[in-house]
């Protein structure tokens, strides 16, 4: 009984809501494996199915955070979007090269995705305007103002010491996407677990009520989640902008969906309160890997689309299932 | 016995609502008391006025000789005065450590401890250091509470208000959710709560759990004391009649 309960604390720590997809993914590695060695499993290929999820991780990192409040984030990928125009005016401004512009324009992305995150948080607790709705408004203003900064032109010009390092370049062998993805994804993941600020998370999205009569600041708690969330979108403006060189005003409209799929696929609840960043890693490679994997095995990469849907109306349905369970005792 | 908790002629309104028409209420040193009232006889208003949710029109209230009307609801927390909500005020997701915790949690010494990073170890340790003392057995104390049975739910509740409340604790209506087994667990960890020596007032519409726990009990009727009872020279006709009107102690208000 003891040795039971010991080892399923220990499964509840390391992968918690996260046990049946870690499994999926495996599966899914293991096929494309079986199907194609050469070509599927070579460091080559699987650090560039890192290369294509490193956007999404950054992303998906702050909507973890948010999706466990119970909330919903729907202006990433605008944001994303309006953080790489505003960084890449900032740096055309201090004459579009050198180090000085790259990484005034880093900072500046940040900012501006920052800016758009506690705009959404003092939205949600302030004004009472539902998550969902909040960030729809500024999903579609962040992206119409982008617009209007660029009159619809995407830039093109950034520091060449910006594409060659976080754009393209490598350390050791790992391009800086990745090791910022990871990064990234550690921290937030470290944050989320063992911190006082991760617990406090985890609180308001179970009971918000409770945590407030607990004497959780909930609304200051919100307003930086969001505004957290932001920052990372800003984060990924930069580094799209780097990797692309162009701000790909009209590349990013689903983002937000992918980023909401991918948390949520990799368990967190989409009514707070469950959720862990190691989830929500493996629920960002799922799609990297299937359309990376089904391109080689000689299939359409649109299949992609359709087995990432299943798998999200899978994951929701596990997350039923386990409440089920729990209230039914 | 001096009081350690003395409300005198509180009035609350709420617009033309009248929930608090000169009420009084008093609990001495490790004492149960039950509050009864029919439905809107105050009872929850005078709670919260109690516990700083509301601030009272009038009227005065004193903690172990302090007055505390109009303090805040975190103030009031930090005199050692909890409340158990009727709604229990759980986080269902996590578990019962986290919970007894939440809001107050411990944090790693040093260099950790600076960046937020949690003492769930130590907050374990103490959490089931307390579970012992309540006798309160948790079948998995990591496991999320939402998992746990409704009594046992109940107890965690009840255990968070006792660690962090060091002289008196309040409970609307603890046992109005539970069967008859697990009204019995939170009946005996009120007396636990009580010969520790910490005061506990307690809401409840149950004549038979008040006549068992309460070593006193207090009447409201109509926004107003109308009773003041020894539970043990007492029985329930005198106490419906209180709650109801037919019958009212002069001298009570």
């Amino acid at each position: 009984m003891s040795a039971r309960a010991s080892t399923g604390r220990r499964r509840r720590a390391l992968l918690g809501s996260a046990t049946d997809i870690t499994a999926i993914l495996l599966v899914i590695v293991a096929l494309f494996a079986i199907l194609d060695f050469d070509a599927f499993f070579t460091t080559a290929n699987l650090t560039n199915v890192l290369i294509s999820a490193s956007l999404l991780i950054v992303m998906a990192v702050g909507a973890t955070f948010v999706l466990v409040t119970g909330g919903v984030d729907l202006s990433v990928g605008s944001v994303l979007v309006f953080s790489g125009v505003v960084a890449g005016e900032v740096m055309k401004a201090m004459g579009g090269q050198g180090w000085g512009a790259a990484l005034v324009g880093v900072a500046v992305s940040m900012a501006a995705g920052a800016a758009w995150g506690v705009v959404n948080g003092l939205v949600v607790t302030k004004l009472r305007v539902p998550p969902l709705i909040a960030t729809l408004g500024s999903f579609g203003a962040a992206q119409g103002l982008a617009q209007v900064i660029t009159n619809g032109n995407d830039l093109k010009d950034i520091p060449y010491e910006l594409v060659d390092t976080l754009g393209v370049g490598r350390v050791a062998g790992v391009p800086w996407l990745v090791v910022v993805a990871l990064a990234v994804a550690l921290a937030g993941g470290l944050v989320l677990a063992v911190t006082r600020y991760g617990r406090r998370t985890y609180a308001i999205g179970s009971n918000a009520e409770a945590a407030r009569r607990a004497g959780v600041s909930v609304d200051r708690h919100l307003v930086s989640v969001y505004t957290m969330a932001g920052l990372l979108a800003g984060l990924a403006g930069i580094m799209s902008y780097a990797q692309f060189g162009s701000t790909t005003l009209s590349g990013h409209a689903t983002d937000n969906l992918a980023v909401i799929a991918a948390v949520v696929i990799g368990g967190t609840s989409l009514f707070g309160g469950v959720g862990t960043m190691f989830g929500t890693l493996v629920g960002t490679m799922i799609p990297a890997v299937l359309a990376n994997g089904l391109v080689i095995v000689g299939l359409n990469s649109f299949w992609r689309d359709f087995a990432v849907g299943v798998v999200l109306v899978a994951a929701v349905y596990l997350d039923q299932l386990r409440r089920r369970a729990r209230t039914a005792r | 016995m001096t009081a350690l908790l003395e409300a005198r002629g509180v009035t609350k309104r709420f617009g033309a609502v009248e929930a608090l028409r000169g009420a009084s209420f008093a609990v001495g040193e490790g004492e149960v008391v039950a509050l009864m009232g029919d439905n809107g006889a105050g009872k929850s208003t005078l709670i919260k006025t109690i516990c700083g949710v509301y601030a009272p029109d009038a009227g005065e209230i004193h903690f172990a000789g302090r007055p505390i009307a109009g303090m805040s609801p975190s103030a009031v927390h930090d005199l050692g005065i909890e409340t158990v909500y009727q709604d229990l005020a759980l986080a269902p997701d996590l578990d019962t450590a986290a919970n007894l915790f939440l809001g107050r949690e411990l944090l790693a010494p040093g260099l950790l401890g600076r960046l937020g990073v949690l003492a769930k170890k130590r907050m374990a340790a103490r959490a089931s250091q307390v579970l012992t003392d309540l006798k309160v057995a948790i079948k998995d104390p990591a496991a999320p509470v939402a998992t746990l049975s409704g009594g046992q739910q109940q107890s965690v509740a009840v255990a968070r208000a006792v660690t962090w409340a060091d002289r008196l604790v309040i409970m609307d209506e603890p046992t109005a959710a539970l069967g008859v087994p697990q009204t019995r667990a939170v009946l005996d960890l009120i007396r636990r709560v009580r010969d520790s020596g910490r005061s506990v007032v307690l809401i409840s519409h149950s004549l038979p759990d008040v006549l068992a726990v309460s070593d006193r009990i207090e009447v409201l009727r109509l926004g107003r004391r109308v009773a003041r009872l020894v539970t043990k020279d007492t029985d329930e006709a005198q106490i419906v009649g209180a709650m109801t009107g037919a019958w009212t102690q002069e001298e009570a208000a």
